[in-house]
């Protein structure tokens, strides 16, 4: 890891100020546990670390009748130890609660978790010097491509690696944006951006900006929601496809369906195509199937990550039946 | 940085080297070397925004610092880099060599320490983060020679083979007890999830946890 100057901010106002025009100058640090990992890699080489846990008053879960409104440093245990969460929002609580390991949630954030960097191993190499770093080529285009994207063309392959993403995406969450000029809120679908919009990053995010805060609707009454991960290992594992939904069933009818998977493409790829083929359908396993279906009509497989197709169409089968049993 | 090699070796012995603060030479030449290295570095001059909040000098951060540890109770002040994890800190500047520092990308859990409280990967922690924060260690854990019922507990179970993630596990599952003294299997499996043992004796350390805690409920 390379040395950088480190700095203690003191408001959110002061943070524009102390980050740079570009990403080289200066990142922001909450929790660290990927920004550190990021650095020991040489995939981040900032000259400064502002860090955001010197700011008072960001850890904070707030619920009122509208919704539920959890603060930049707030912890992953917090979110999972939360009851209001476990209780309302399902989806999320599931999707923090096979995030990593104990000692990476009392370290991480919420709103860190979102942000987070690809894993792909090409992009985490030194020796790769990859679309995302600047290079010219993504070297899993040839290469060894087993969990790498089924869904967008590339340029850039990787996958978004959070759990939590998905969830609050399949929520309808908004993120609140500060920068130089002021704040402002944008919902979670507006908020990732795909590899040919900005192949350097995965967010709107410019390098003056943070996250201040993560806004969650309330579900509507007849509302449910759960999170399945598929991964590898069953600990501290990322992700080979996972899925946010949270449907409205009323008398076996889907009245409203929102499905998110992650792993599978630059952004928490949220399954347009299924959503709408269920909306107003009575569920029955056949139907359920064929959302499956169109949820991975548009998926493109790479040589070594097919599988990841039939993973993500078991998982929306499942949800769908699950959710509206 | 130090040659991590030299330290392989079951962490029984260091706990009680490390009590009596006993130095070793090999390690003390490393620290010697290492702390010569550790100058003071001019802060690039940066921009500050027309919003001007920020003072050019609160602006430009530290690169290095002088900064007090709290280990165990114990307080020790350490120069640090700013890139400088708590991990090698502790290993490095101190010789508190329990935590050990394997994957040094969070993944195993050998460098697992707590921190006010919380469990923690110490090679992902900042130094400089640590510092005003209650660090305890595995070398924490015995009171003088008696060991705690969780190290009792590996020992009678057998829960270690070379014993290099043994101090990594014996946090995590001190951390897991503190806050519940009665946990189902699943749960021991759910707070040791952060901890890899390459020599896969994960039996036995569960079944070391589960009679520690029955052991701790009964006041042993």
């Amino acid at each position: 890891m390379q040395n950088f100057s480190y700095v203690n901010a003191t408001s959110i106002e002061q943070v524009p100020s102390l980050l740079g025009r570009s990403w080289d100058d200066a990142v922001v640090m909450a929790g660290g546990t990927d920004l550190v990992g990021e650095m020991k890699d040489y995939a981040a080489v900032p000259k400064r670390v502002v860090n955001l846990k010197s700011i008072e008053g960001l850890d904070y879960i707030r619920q009122d009748d509208t919704g539920m409104r959890i603060g930049a440093l707030t912890t992953l245990t917090d979110v999972l130890a939360d009851s209001a969460v476990s209780q309302d929002y399902p989806v999320l609580h599931q999707a923090v609660s096979v995030i990593a390991s104990p000692q990476i949630r009392n370290m991480a954030t919420l709103a860190g978790n979102i942000l987070q960097r690809p894993r792909c191993w090409y992009y985490r190499s030194e020796d790769f010097p990859c679309l995302k770093k600047g290079g010219a080529r993504c070297y899993a285009v040839g290469g060894v491509n087993t969990y790498h994207a089924i869904f967008g063309s590339g340029p850039s392959y990787i996958v978004h690696p959070s759990d939590a993403a998905p969830a609050l995406m399949a929520l309808g969450a908004t993120v609140n944006i500060h920068g130089p000029r002021g704040a402002n809120e944008v919902v979670l679908d507006d908020f990732f951006t795909m590899p040919e919009m900005n192949i350097r990053r995965e967010n709107i995010l410019r390098p003056n900006e943070i996250v201040t805060e993560i806004s969650i609707p309330k579900p509507e009454a007849n509302s449910r929601g759960m999170f399945l991960k598929v991964r590898e290992r069953e600990s501290i594992d990322f992700a080979l496809v996972s899925l946010a939904a949270q449907m409205t069933v009323v008398n076996g009818t889907c009245e409203r369906a929102s499905l998110v998977l992650g792993g599978v493409a630059p952004i928490p790829w949220r399954a347009v195509e299924a959503e709408v083929y269920l909306r107003g359908r009575r569920i029955t396993e056949a139907r359920a199937e064929s959302a499956a279906e169109a949820a991975v009509e548009d998926a493109a497989p790479m040589p070594h990550n097919g599988y990841k197709v039939e993973i993500a169409k078991n998982l929306v089968k499942q949800a769908v039946q699950a959710l509206a049993a | 940085m130090a040659d991590r090699h030299d330290e392989a070796r079951p962490d029984a012995s260091s706990h009680s080297e490390s009590k009596s603060g006993t130095r070793f030479t090999r390690r003390g030449f490393l620290k010697g070397a290492g702390a010569s290295a550790v100058t003071a570095a001019v802060a690039p001059a940066i921009l500050v925004s027309e919003a001007g909040t920020a003072s050019a000098q609160e602006a430009e951060g530290v690169m290095s610092a002088t900064i007090s540890l709290d280990v165990n109770g114990q307080s020790h002040n350490v120069e640090v880099e700013a890139r400088t994890t708590l991990a090698d800190a502790l290993r490095d500047r101190l010789e508190i060599t329990g935590p050990k520092v394997v994957c040094d990308k969070g993944e195993c859990g050998a460098c697992t320490v707590e921190m006010d409280g919380k469990l923690v990967f110490s090679c992902m922690t900042l130094a400089m983060d640590a510092q005003g924060r209650k660090i305890e260690t595995v070398e924490g854990m015995a009171d003088g020679d008696n060991l705690h019922p969780i190290q009792e507990a590996f020992v009678e179970k057998d829960a270690l083979m070379c014993g290099f993630c043994t101090p990594g596990f014996l946090m995590s599952s001190k951390s897991l007890l503190d806050a519940n003294d009665n946990p189902t299997p699943e749960e021991v499996r759910e707070g040791l999830s952060g901890n890899i043992c390459r020599c896969g004796t994960y039996p036995h350390v569960f079944e070391a946890v589960m009679s520690a805690a029955e052991k701790m409920r009964k006041g042993g």
